[in-house]
């Protein structure tokens, strides 16, 4: 097979959508325009049953009554509805959430805005393996606490949480338990039912679906679960989610669900085993660590440090031909290393040292080979040219320097 | 955010890189920044000690690309100068040279103040006393 340059690794941060997608959505442009709520002529009812059937395959994937979806605009609505309208519905049996440090930004920043209306949250620290202490977990719940918070698969990790235990824990004690599926769900099996999640939010473009549609799963029976509405209006979504449905794009999500239940099996065996390949590759270099649990993690995430190199730096290397991620502050706005990592116990050092790869359902061996060539000869070019290296070479202590932090 | 081209050149062409003998008297080596924040540089120069001019420089980065730009263009500036023209070096003319954006100034800061030390730690080798160089914000 040739090889397609530039390579796109950072399926974490959104996917391409999958043709067969695009193919399903078009006549929803135009021809079939309607709103899926004007009941009284034929246009709503096309409409409608586009949105029905939608549901059905969104479900499926999860194993869930299509009744229990709820369309929204993307996995951070669907995260902002979860904890702000299990708070808000649950306010007389108490104001405490539990969650854990490294969960995505839309779990956290909305936990921070709990905080400010006066709730109560644990932020759970992870071990160094990124898995959730469960014996921690289950000391941190209350006569107080609602709702128990952790993600499914880490973005920048891809470390997967023991959901059936922690689920078990939150059955145990009476509380809800929500999680953010949206880099797991199409991706791995995951079973809202299997697993005893009563809530979960999941998004269309990191399954090769469009941007911009969602859903929040919520559960309708044992226990029967509602949240308060974030967003009033003409009570769509069983009243829980107001707005005209965004039809193609909810048709496009419907089929870049089922293209991941008819696949997910076979593309998660192709996705590891590349994962391993380019692992393997890298990690023939000295002073290179992956970061998080190997065993329990998504197929198709690897997140790597090479020690005495900067990671904006190393990409500047091939960022002409590879596009992914790194854990340097570098890449942020914010100048800060990734807090997911930091939580892991990395130090800066390393943290601003890692790349992320996200490998996808287009990802070829070719470009994993390529990749590999890449990242070494940039890696030991710029070790040559890092006082850190020679240091370390050299037999210095690096942390007994007294370095001047600016 | 695109580099600019000068950026892209001394990163992938970086001048000087390398290491002096720092057990010389006429060779300073300045040690600045932190693995913590991202960027380390390591400058040096050897000093001809009868002109007082900049014979060589060397450096060594870890950092972005655009720590490295700047070390790589201070390192071609300090050769031929005297060491007083050196302490003359300005960070923003590094900024200007290599259009670096807002959020990269603080690469060239670096990139001055490792200037600054060598030549502190040349000085201080050679019994001048240190100069207290004004601090710039990073």
């Amino acid at each position: 097979m040739e090889l397609n340059l530039p390579i796109y690794l950072d399926n974490n941060a959104t996917t391409p959508m999958d043709p067969r997608v695009l193919e399903a959505m078009i006549p929803y442009f135009t021809e079939k325009f309607g709103n899926a709520a004007s009941r009284n002529h034929s246009f709503g009812w096309v409409a409608e049953e586009a949105v029905d059937y939608a549901r059905e395959q969104v479900a499926k994937l999860i194993n869930a009554d299509p009744k229990e979806i709820i369309f929204t605009s993307g996995a951070t609505e669907a995260d902002n509805l979860a904890i702000k309208g299990v708070y808000d519905m649950y306010a007389t049996k108490g104001n405490h959430i539990i969650t854990c440090t490294t969960e995505h930004k839309a779990v956290l920043d909305t936990c921070k805005h709990i905080e400010k209306m006066g709730g109560l949250v644990t932020y759970l620290d992870v071990k160094e393996d990124g898995l959730v202490d469960l014996q921690e977990l289950e000391h941190a719940i209350t006569d107080k606490t609602v709702l128990i918070t952790i993600m499914y698969g880490n973005n920048e990790t891809g470390v997967v949480q023991p959901i059936r235990e922690i689920s078990k824990i939150a059955k145990k004690h009476g509380i809800l338990f929500f999680t953010d599926g949206t880099q797991a769900v199409g991706k791995i099996p995951v079973d809202v039912n299997a697993d005893g999640i009563d809530l979960m939010a999941f998004s269309g473009h990191k399954m090769y679906g469009p941007k911009g549609v969602g859903a929040l799963y919520v559960r309708r029976k044992n226990p029967r679960v509602k949240v308060t509405s974030q967003m009033d209006g003409g009570g769509h979504e069983r009243g829980m989610r107001s707005g005209t449905l965004n039809v193609p794009a909810i048709v496009g999500f419907g089929k870049a669900c089922e293209l991941c239940m008819n696949e997910m099996e076979s593309e998660a065996i192709r996705l590891s085993a590349m994962r391993d390949r380019l692992e393997n590759g890298l990690m023939e270099l000295e002073e290179t660590y992956v970061n998080g649990n190997r065993e329990h993690r998504l197929p198709h995430t690897a997140n790597i440090s090479f020690k005495y190199v900067e990671g904006e730096g190393l990409m500047m290397g091939f960022n002409k031909n590879i596009a992914l991620s790194s854990g340097s502050a570098c890449t942020s706005a914010s100048l800060e290393p990734s807090y997911v990592l930091k939580a892991l116990g990395l130090g800066d050092d390393l943290a601003h040292s890692s790349l992320r790869f996200g490998l996808g359902r287009f990802t070829t061996d070719e470009q994993i080979d390529f990749t590999i060539d890449a990242i070494k000869d940039t890696v030991l070019k710029l070790r040559e040219m890092s006082p850190l290296w020679e240091m370390f070479k050299e037999g210095v202590d690096i942390n007994a320097i007294e370095w001047a932090h600016h | 955010m695109a580099y600019s081209d000068k950026v892209i050149d001394h990163y992938s062409n970086p001048k000087n890189v390398g290491t002096l003998d720092k057990a010389k008297t006429n060779v300073g080596t300045g040690l600045v920044g932190a693995p913590e924040c991202g960027d380390v540089m390591r400058l040096q120069i050897e000093v001809d000690e009868e002109s007082g001019v900049i014979r060589d420089a060397k450096f060594k980065t870890f950092g972005c690309g655009s720590a490295i730009a700047s070390s790589s263009l201070a390192t071609e500036w300090l050769k031929g100068k005297t060491v007083d023209q050196a302490l003359a070096i300005d960070n923003m003319a590094i900024v200007e040279e290599l259009n670096l954006p807002p959020v990269k100034i603080h690469c060239s800061v670096l990139a001055e103040d490792a200037i600054k030390a060598a030549i502190n730690d040349y000085r201080v080798k050679n019994g001048l006393p240190e100069l207290v160089a004004e601090k710039k914000a990073h």
